[in-house]
């Protein structure tokens, strides 16, 4: 760090898929200090991806360790500590042991596609989208609690006995602060919850109809909180002696802590992330929209006894990871930062779409008979016009989702804010502005999801007052203005939507 | 012309004679092969093995083209990378020092912007990604220049246009200016290129040591300047953020 912080400040847990991490965060919301450590990633079968969740809770008491000792400050200077975390990755531990029961099952994992399947019946995949917003998919935490105990042997009667507890991976990391088999709480966030398929969008509670229907005892489920509050204090264990105390005052699921620490506070404002996928989510604020156009309806976030807010969130499978495709199975660049470089070299896309259905084409289509295709193929079309054709996938993709979004909820996208490693990238970002007709917004601080679960914290324990304090403390780093003539922005958005049309229906189900 | 330089040209015989599939030759091969002495050849080849040109196996002791020699034909710093790499350094410049952050690099006769981070305030600002700067006025021009000798000869022969009444446009007197920037490790624009404004810039390094970018921050005279010098604590901010885009980039610190 270039310069002297002064205390006190919040710590953040991230939870994530590849690593855990701990950063510091200081009164203006800038970085004190980081650790992090990354955890094995288990496939035991293809299509199947697990976590052992005792080394996720051993390199999460790791990494706040090493970050207290990198911001060389002790446990009267943290105020609070907040966690955000992995989405429905899902997990059981014996709660007289404190042991995990299995492996926990990552989000990505699509062992329940088929009991997802049996669940929807005649109805569907829309089956339950009512109540919990979402469609019957493997992601969900839901059927993967049904796989374990209809799958491991005993666990069904050990659940049935009210022996095991159930959570998304802030469950676990809240209960081992807080205490683990000596007094730990059980508790669970509303966007944690929000993606069960098992929770009351309307009244932010369990579903004992559908917890039935999919064979999900309701002792195994944790108490559904807000994201915003003290849980409970650090006590006993390894952080004991270093944190004994501090309030556990935030969860979150990791894109809700990021459109938390964007400060995306206000009905219409909208992130998106841009890592190897996209994930987008518009504040609707305390309208509960049911989407008509495949979007996913959300809890954004609650503060305390507030009213919830929700959002509508789409997801676009494949960008930054279209891009490692070009460097690692194409070889066309030698690093990801390249393709600016190869796409910089021509004017345009040469005729050139690429629409990367790599799995089926997500929101708003929802086809899993789509495959990728580059459309609009000559002979003048050259390896540079392929890499523009690239980046610009990533914009038309986030313009569809937007589309839906304004459709869905009447409200205009004003600006959108955006983080995550594609923000470096200058042409994508102007382009993005150019297609969406909208300013496109980065942040001066890039950990938006730390920094949501810090700002959640700190607002519980009243390091902050309001959302208003934390919209002061957002910098603009850079914004890029849209300057495209709206003819050539109609015409090549058609020609996008016509490459999309050439994707369905290639794969035969 | 000049009598070619000996050891050069037997050092050049071999590394044509390694080069060209997997080949690994003994000592006494390549001597005898360019009718060397044995000792004259042991030497030639242990010099190209300091530079990493040449490799020894450990276990047969044959030679063989070192990875250095394959690197040197693509070891160019992509200039989006160098934004990548700087992006969260360059943030926190900004953050702390309160005023606009720069990358430069290279380009044709001055300096093309690669990176902008704004002032955080919220006041607007455009984007300046893309811009050129002129070398002989600008910090992230002189630092360029000081460091990077092929900036320098384009800063001799480009035309050295006086912006305002600060500006240096004499030869000799940029001279000293470059050797004194290169002693303290960073470069000073006050009101040199635009009335009003101030800059500081520091020098950006890749793994051989080779600058190949300048960082600078950017802001209204009154503020980055206290008494007509520029504020220490700025200058070591900046300085700390040259130092950690160059670890990024695989510079050892000396």
């Amino acid at each position: 760090m270039t310069d002297t912080h002064t205390g006190p400040f919040i710590a953040a847990i991230d939870q994530g898929t590849t690593s855990s991490r701990c950063i510091v965060f200081d009164k203006d919301g800038r970085i004190v200090a980081v650790d992090q450590k990354e955890h094995a990633q288990i496939f035991p079968k293809p299509g199947w991806v697990e976590h052992d969740a005792s080394e996720i809770w051993r390199n999460v008491q790791e990494v706040v360790a090493g970050a207290m000792v990198k911001a060389g400050i002790g446990r009267e200077d943290i105020l609070a500590i907040g966690i955000t975390n992995q989405r429905e990755t899902t997990m059981l531990w014996d709660k007289h042991t404190g042991k995990p029961v299995h492996n926990a099952i990552v989000w990505q994992d699509t062992r329940t596609d088929m009991l997802c399947k049996q669940l929807g019946g005649d109805v569907g995949q829309d089956r339950w989208r009512r109540e919990t917003g979402l469609p019957l998919a493997a992601y969900f935490a839901g059927p993967k609690i049904a796989w374990l105990l209809d799958n491991v042997e005993g666990l069904r009667a050990r659940a049935e006995a009210g022996d095991l507890l159930f959570g998304t991976m802030d469950s676990w990391v809240i209960w081992n602060l807080t205490g683990g088999v000596n007094g730990g709480v059980h508790v669970t966030d509303v966007t944690n919850a929000s993606r069960t398929l098992l929770m009351n969008l309307e009244d932010l509670s369990w579903n004992e109809d559908i917890a039935a229907e999919m064979g999900v005892p309701l002792q195994v489920l944790p108490e559904i909180r807000s994201s915003s509050e003290v849980y409970g204090t650090v006590t006993g264990g390894s952080l004991g002696s270093l944190l004994a105390g501090v309030p556990v005052a935030s969860a979150l699921g990791d894109q809700q802590a990021a459109l938390f620490g964007q400060t995306c506070f206000s009905v219409g404002e909208a992130k998106s992330t841009y890592g190897t996928g996209t994930f987008m989510l518009m504040n609707t604020g305390e309208k509960l929209i049911h989407s008509e156009s495949g979007l996913l309806t959300t809890v954004g976030y609650r503060i305390g006894e507030q009213d919830p807010v929700y959002a509508l969130e789409g997801s676009i499978a494949v960008t930054g990871s279209l891009v490692q495709w070009m460097r690692d199975q194409m070889g066309l660049i030698s690093t990801a930062a390249e393709i600016e470089t190869l796409a910089l070299t021509v004017e345009d896309n040469g005729g050139a779409y690429f629409v990367p259905a790599f799995s089926g084409l997500f929101a708003p289509y929802w086809r899993s008979d789509a495959r990728g295709v580059i459309a609009g193929l000559t002979r003048y079309v050259t390896k540079a016009h392929i890499a523009r054709a690239v980046l610009e996938a990533t914009a038309w993709q986030t313009r569809e989702i937007t589309d839906a979004m304004t459709k869905d909820s009447g409200v205009e996208l004003s600006a959108l804010k955006v983080d995550g490693g594609m923000t470096s990238n200058n042409l994508l970002m102007q382009f993005l502005a150019d297609v969406l007709d909208a300013p496109v917004v980065r942040p001066m601080v890039a950990e938006t999801t730390c920094l949501g679960a810090a700002y959640a914290a700190g607002i519980a324990v009243g390091f902050w007052d309001s959302v208003e304090d934390l919209r002061a403390n957002w910098r603009r780093a850079a914004e890029w203005t849209p300057d495209m003539d709206p003819a050539v922005r109609d015409r090549e958005y058609k020609h996008w939507l016509k490459a999309v049309e050439r994707t369905m229906g290639w794969q035969d189900e | 012309m000049a009598k070619n330089i000996q050891s050069l040209e037997r050092a050049a015989a071999m590394l044509r004679l390694l080069a060209g599939g997997e080949r690994r030759l003994g000592l006494s091969d390549i001597a005898s092969a360019l009718g060397l002495a044995k000792a004259t050849a042991h030497g030639i080849l242990r010099t190209l093995q300091h530079e990493g040109f040449v490799e020894q196996d450990p276990d047969s002791g044959r030679y063989q083209l070192g990875a250095e020699l394959l690197r040197l034909g693509t070891t160019y710093l992509d200039v989006h990378e160098l934004r990548a790499r700087a992006l969260v350094w360059t943030d926190d410049l900004a953050r702390s020092g309160g005023e606009a952050v720069y990358l430069g690099v290279l380009h044709l006769q001055g300096v093309l912007v690669v990176h902008h981070v704004f002032r955080p305030d919220d006041s607007r600002q455009v984007l300046e990604v893309g811009a050129m700067q002129p070398l002989h006025s600008t910090a992230l021009g002189k630092v360029l220049s000081a460091f990077d000798p092929v900036a320098h000869a384009e800063l001799v022969d480009a035309k050295r246009e006086p912006f305002t009444a600060r500006t240096v446009t004499d030869l000799d007197a940029i001279e000293r200016d470059l050797d004194l920037i290169r002693a303290q490790g960073y470069a000073t624009d006050a009101e040199e290129t635009w009335e009003g404004v101030a800059a500081l810039a520091a020098p950006i390094f890749d793994r051989h040591r080779m600058s190949v970018g300048a960082v600078g921050i950017t802001g209204a005279v009154e503020r980055v300047c206290r008494d007509g010098e520029p504020r220490p604590e700025l200058i070591a901010a900046l300085r700390d953020t040259a130092r950690s885009v160059s670890r990024d980039l695989g510079a050892k610190p000396f």
